[in-house]
């Protein structure tokens, strides 16, 4: 019986662990990037929940309890509104769960958009090389060059009477736009790993058994250079909720009485001396978000790099 | 882990006869092929040469090499290190690395098609379907991300269009045929679970895989240790007379040649300079840089503690070649002819028996 065991034992030493497994369980023991995975998953319950929840809709005016107050905003730790009220009396609480919902679409959608065209983008370049690569680096440099804000701030003003401008309470046309100034970071990395992987033998290895140069790039050379494919992405979600909160702070994006937690700033800093509570509560959304991501995207880098492997 | 080699060596010829009907089957079309040959010879190279265009110049990596594998036939290519043997393997597979190389010339005739002539796509159905190969470096060879099971069945499926489960059954087929133990439990495995002797074991699985006629095996156990080698040789050896596969052995281990090849062609800085039957070659080479090869084989009988035997001096560079014997600057043997006429291939001796050398003709200074 004993035997029995040990010879199965002997023939299947241990458990096949794949790439992704393998990868979870270093990114398991970085004590940071398990806060920011916890707390991502916990702003998109929130961003998917959160108004459902909320005390009241994020429209909703308490003009009574503002009254009460002396025509001022109700400051946090009232009972009825937990973290204050603003100037015309809308929960805050509400506003802010609302605003949760728009930062995690900014980091979903822009993040998709970027996939969308910083990865074909990159990859055609990496894969062709010569002319081809030329011609789309350049044209990826000079989307570099280009100064993101003015980009967007023009983007918005051209098209803000279109449908397109007004879709998604105009948040559509923001997450395009920070996308499109946002994929030239993935496209020179899609490049970068396409360009090394395509000199490795087992490329050429799949080229002679009559692999198509299309099924290479998805199948062979695309999954062994996600890992930082990955990490881009999740670090440059926090730019964009950034970005996405910078553009609604100067007045573009999303389109009132819908908030986000920028204009949620913009809005509160204007009575910010006597009611800092408008600014600080989003401005700790906005910090919680972006730390978490950071270091989710960080302990991801250290998981999926496996140079690192077996050193931590 | 080449533990796990042992143990696999061990098993191999009872898994080999248990498939060996059913690949009979599924090479079925093709096995007939011993009476319906399409050309005189499976591969007929003529004239080829490839250049590499680098900024320092035109490098003639390949430079009007001439041969011809029969169905069936081992033929081995030998010669140092960077003298065109794996440029000759790339250039049949169209594999050359473009830019900088491109086939500048020739022919190369494989079943009767002239594969220079073909399009991408056509070329592409025919590699891996009628030609495999098998490389230098199981250990990079593989992609790391994709399961062993998956990459065997890439090829079956591309070419024979099986359905995902018959690709999966070809697979552990396979896998079984190149003795690895429990096929089936290691389809899921990733190749950092299999040690090098496995991961060649199912490099040659790849390349069998649809039943080629021809298979170029580029220096298929030097990145393995010897006792492995022998296991992969035998291997390619076994599987390459069971489904009648010619097979193009490129390698620098004379040792290997003499165990494996038909016949050997005898490289040397972009040329074929010796062709012969193994016996000929060993009984009598024709060309010094083939005796220098020779001499340079450590013997069973040499002294502890004396130095190996080398050939003096580099092969030359290969931009602009001057119109000489390429041997002749390292040949003990060089008279003036040597340095001024770039000798033929010629015949030598017994019938077959060619080598490019004015000093071995009939009437040249050696006999």
């Amino acid at each position: 019986m004993a035997t029995e065991a040990l010879r199965g034992n002997l023939v299947r030493p241990r458990q096949s662990s794949g790439l992704w497994s393998d990868a979870f369980g270093r990114l398991r023991k970085n004590k940071l990037a398990m806060v920011g995975l916890v707390m991502v998953i916990l702003l998109f319950l929130v961003a998917i929940f959160g108004p459902m929840l909320a005390p009241y809709p994020y429209t909703e005016q308490d003009l009574e309890a503002v009254l009460a107050n002396g025509g001022r905003p109700v400051p946090p730790g009232d009972p009825h509104h937990l973290l204050g009220t603003d100037q015309i009396g809308r929960d805050l609480l509400s506003r802010l769960l609302d605003g949760a919902r728009i930062s995690m679409t900014v980091a979903v959608v822009v993040q998709i958009v970027v996939l969308l065209i910083g990865v074909p983008i990159g990859a055609i370049a990496g894969w062709f090389g010569g002319r081809t690569d030329n011609l789309l680096m350049r044209f990826t440099d000079v989307m570099y060059a280009f100064p993101d804000l003015l980009f967007i701030i023009l983007l918005s003003v051209a098209f803000r009477e279109t449908f397109f401008g007004k879709a998604l309470d105009g948040l559509l046309l923001v997450f395009v736009a920070i996308g499109l100034t946002s994929w030239v970071t993935v496209a020179r990395l899609v490049r970068g790993q396409i360009l090394s992987l395509k000199e490795t033998e087992f490329v050429e290895a799949a080229r002679a058994i009559g692999v198509s140069d299309a099924k290479i790039v998805t199948r062979h050379l695309l999954p062994n250079g996600i890992g930082p494919i990955i990490v881009a992405v999740t670090l440059g979600i926090p730019a964009a909720i950034l970005a996405e909160a910078t553009l609604a702070y100067i007045g573009i994006g999303v389109q009132a009485p819908r908030a986000s937690w920028g204009s949620l700033i913009a809005d509160g800093q204007k009575v910010v001396r006597g009611d800092p509570h408008l600014v600080i509560f989003p401005a700790i959304c906005i910090a919680t978000a972006l730390i978490s991501f950071t270091f989710l995207g960080d302990g991801l880098r250290d998981a999926l790099d496996p140079k690192l492997k077996g050193k931590q | 882990m080449p533990a796990e080699d042992a143990g696999t060596g061990a098993e191999m010829p009872t898994i080999i006869e248990v498939s060996s009907d059913e690949a009979r089957r599924v090479g079925a079309e093709r096995s007939l092929g011993a009476v319906e040959h399409k050309a005189d010879k499976l591969l007929e190279v003529r004239g080829l040469s490839t250049h590499f265009f680098t900024p320092d110049g035109v490098v003639q990596a390949v430079d009007d090499v001439s041969f011809d594998v029969d169905y069936g036939e081992t033929l081995g290519l030998v010669g140092e290190s960077g003298c065109g043997k794996s440029v000759t393997a790339l250039s049949v597979a169209r594999l050359v690395p473009n830019p900088p190389g491109r086939i500048v010339a020739g022919e190369i005739m494989f079943d009767g098609i002239n594969l220079l002539k073909l399009s991408d796509e056509e070329m592409r159905k025919i590699r891996g379907k009628e030609i495999g190969f098998i490389f230098q470096d199981p250990l990079t060879s593989l992609n790391p991300t994709l399961t062993i099971g998956y990459q065997i069945a890439e090829s079956v499926r591309q070419h024979l269009g099986l359905s995902p489960r018959a690709a999966n059954d070809r697979v552990v087929e396979l896998l079984g045929k190149v003795g690895i133990p429990k096929a089936r439990d290691r389809l899921g495995d990733y190749p950092f679970q299999f040690s090098g002797g496995m991961r060649q074991r199912v490099m040659i699985a790849i390349a069998l895989s649809c039943d080629p006629k021809l298979i170029l095996a580029d220096e298929p156990t030097t990145a393995l240790d010897v006792t492995i080698q022998a296991q992969i040789l035998e291997l390619i050896q076994t599987l390459a007379d069971e489904f009648h596969t010619a097979v193009l052995m490129i390698t620098h281990d004379l040792g290997i040649a003499a165990g494996m090849c038909d016949r050997v062609n005898v490289m040397y800085a972009g040329r074929i300079v010796e062709t012969a039957t193994v016996d000929e070659l060993f009984e009598g080479p024709k060309m010094p840089y083939a005796w220098g090869l020779l001499d340079s084989l450590p013997r069973i009988d040499d002294i502890r503690g004396d130095r190996l035997r080398t050939i003096e001096g580099m092969p030359p560079l290969l931009i602009a070649p001057p119109d000489a014997c390429r041997f002749a600057p390292r040949c003990n043997y060089a008279r003036e002819v040597c340095r001024t006429d770039e000798p033929e291939l010629t015949m030598h001796g017994a019938a077959g028996h060619l080598a490019r050398c004015w000093a071995t003709e009939p009437g040249g200074w050696i006999s």
